[in-house]
């Protein structure tokens, strides 16, 4: 490989890493923003940059909308004071977050985020590196997150973070199996006998040009969901944090820096894991079930579902369903409490596990009769 | 009696907490598009009662004189002992002479202060009142410390309409001293 190209696959990648850490803070934004709105209150909305906030109408209108939060929250990340306590494992302590964070930012790679189709109707998807094992490279990869994690929670020598890394390595193995066995009946069907197999997610994508496929595996969708919802440790399934049980679970003994790489990371692994929801099961950039872009340009005449816009608005139309998603996150962390911790077990273990396999038999009874016929 | 509450066993619905979690997801979203409660401070203010009780100052009356006598009841009934006033005397030749006595100082210490209001309640001349400022700051102790002039800016006129002690002297003028 020649150096531009080189130099061409790097910026791609620093592109892409660089819109993920913007979704990653403005998703904090939003949390923030969702959580207060719930609450009854207001939310950030006092930040402002001295240019952008003069303008009037807009500057005003996006200071109350708190646009400007994560700038100042991210300073101050980067510049409080970040102590290492005299207890803790350094190597492992500051191996903690760069092991969670970089997981999130490599399963990256293998998420299609939008479709190009050039003159000749070729279509290729837009994406860092296609792949042919794309949903199994990102599972096998985003499960690594949990090493940084366990690794935190013990390097820092003190009870409640160990705590918290336990739980996490047991709510990890618990719910992995469950979100794997979730998402076979979905590449039973891609990989119908004779067509050429493939555990790409762009072909996933390509499949649900008709009906998506939350609308015939609901179950599917349902399991895989509250699996991610426990693979990201989010509330409900928030374990290993737990400010009330554990203060703050693995990451109570980290501070500054080194905690914003947690954070970012857990909102990594949030926006991962709506974007894999959206292309596994909500029809990737595909509008509507049933619909196309290709039949939206067709109801205008026009043929904007190809090249340059076409490539853009398959982007748009994605990453609008991973927001929606995201908030579906959000939002339900401000509603529902915690669970208990063998409640957690008792429901990945004995209802989330057969539920799948039960899920997985019936498909791929069903998918064998609809293939053979 | 003793009442014994029955507890029904969890129906299949309830034990899989999805129609709660979802009536849960129903009402926060009500919260979320319903009216925001904050208020935003400094530009805004609570609404504050006629009886409230803030920051005690001297008042003046319409005429501009001071209404304190200087007969230190207040100092005396304060319970944190906030209150330090130098009595003085009214110069012979004032209009206001016959008052006899006003504060030469008038201290009262904003971080003793318990807003307690029986300085207002025990003042003969009505010549302290608690207002309704509930928020100000200085730097040091001393700048707590509120002298008399600032607590007369503070406080600014009462419009009562007694005028105990114009109708005195007029009284006087008039011969009967009751
Ligand atoms: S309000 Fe109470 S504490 Fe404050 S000065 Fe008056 S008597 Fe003293
Ligand atoms: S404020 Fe009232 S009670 Fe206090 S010294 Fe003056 S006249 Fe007397």
């Amino acid at each position: 490989m020649d150096i531009t190209a080189l130099l061409i696959v790097l910026a791609k990648a620093l592109a892409v890493v660089a819109v993920l850490m913007g979704f990653c803070s403005y998703a904090v934004l939003a949390e923030r923003k969702v959580a207060s709105w719930i609450q009854g209150r207001i939310g950030p909305n006092r930040t402002s940059l001295p240019v952008i906030s003069a303008i009037p109408l807009i500057g005003p209108f996006l200071t109350r909308l708190g646009i400007f939060q994560p700038v100042a929250d991210g300073l101050k990340f980067l510049f409080k004071e970040d102590p290492v306590p005299g207890h803790v494992h350094k190597t492992y302590y500051f191996l903690g977050p760069i092991l969670a964070l970089v997981p999130a930012l490599v399963t990256v790679t293998v998420v299609p985020f939008g479709r190009y189709i050039d003159a000749e109707g070729v279509v290729s998807p837009l994406m860092l590196a296609n792949i042919d094992v794309g949903i199994l490279f990102l599972f096998a990869v985003s499960s690594l997150g949990v090493y940084g994690i366990i690794l935190g929670g013990w390097s820092a020598n003190s009870k409640y973070p160990f705590l918290g890394g336990i739980r996490a390595s047991a709510q990890l193995i618990s719910y992995e199996l469950t979100m794997g066995l979730s998402i076979l009946p979905i590449f039973l069907w891609v990989n119908a006998p004779g067509t050429e197999g493939t555990m790409s997610l762009f072909r996933v994508v390509e499949m649900q040009s008709g009906a998506w496929f939350v609308l015939w595996q609901p179950l599917s969708a349902f399991i895989f969901l509250i699996a991610l919802f426990a693979e990201t440790n989010r509330l409900p399934f928030d374990m290993p944090e737990s400010e009330t049980d554990l203060v703050g679970g693995y990451h109570t003994e980290y501070g500054g820096f080194k905690f914003g790489l947690y954070f970012v990371a857990e909102y990594g692994h949030m926006i991962i894991g709506s974007g894999v929801v959206t292309l596994l099961f909500l029809g990737g950039w595909n509008p509507l079930p049933w619909v196309t872009l290709a039949d939206v340009a067709g109801w205008f005449g026009a043929d904007f579902h190809i090249g340059i816009t076409g490539a853009v608005l398959s982007v748009l139309i994605f990453l609008g369903k991973l927001c929606a998603l995201v908030f579906l996150f959000i939002w339900v962390r401000w509603t529902v409490p915690r669970f208990r911790y063998d409640q957690v077990m008792r429901i990945g273990w004995k209802v989330m596990l057969p539920l799948s396999i039960a899920n997985l038999i019936f498909y791929a009874v069903l998918i064998a009769y609809l293939d053979t016929r | 009696m003793a009442k014994v509450l029955e507890r029904k066993p969890l129906t299949l619905a309830e034990r899989t907490y999805l129609p709660q979690i979802l009536s849960g997801l129903k009402t926060t979203f009500r919260h979320l598009i319903k009216k925001k409660v904050t208020l935003q401070y400094p530009e805004e203010r609570p609404p504050i009662s006629d009886n409230y009780r803030g920051i005690p100052t001297l008042v003046k009356d319409p005429e501009g004189r001071e209404k304190c006598v200087s007969c230190q009841l207040c100092e005396f009934v304060c319970p944190p002992k906030a209150i330090r006033i130098t009595p003085g005397e009214i110069a012979e030749d004032a209009p206001t002479a016959h008052v006899e006595k006003a504060p030469q100082e008038f201290e009262i210490d904003m971080l003793r202060c318990i807003y307690c209001n029986l300085c207002q309640e025990v003042c003969p001349e009505e010549a302290i009142f608690l207002q309704d400022i509930y928020s100000f700051s200085g730097y040091s102790r001393e700048e707590m410390v509120f002298k008399k002039e600032k607590l007369y800016e503070i406080g600014g006129t009462l419009p009562d309409r007694h005028f105990k002690w114009e109708k005195k002297r007029l009284a006087a003028e008039h011969g009967n001293v009751h």
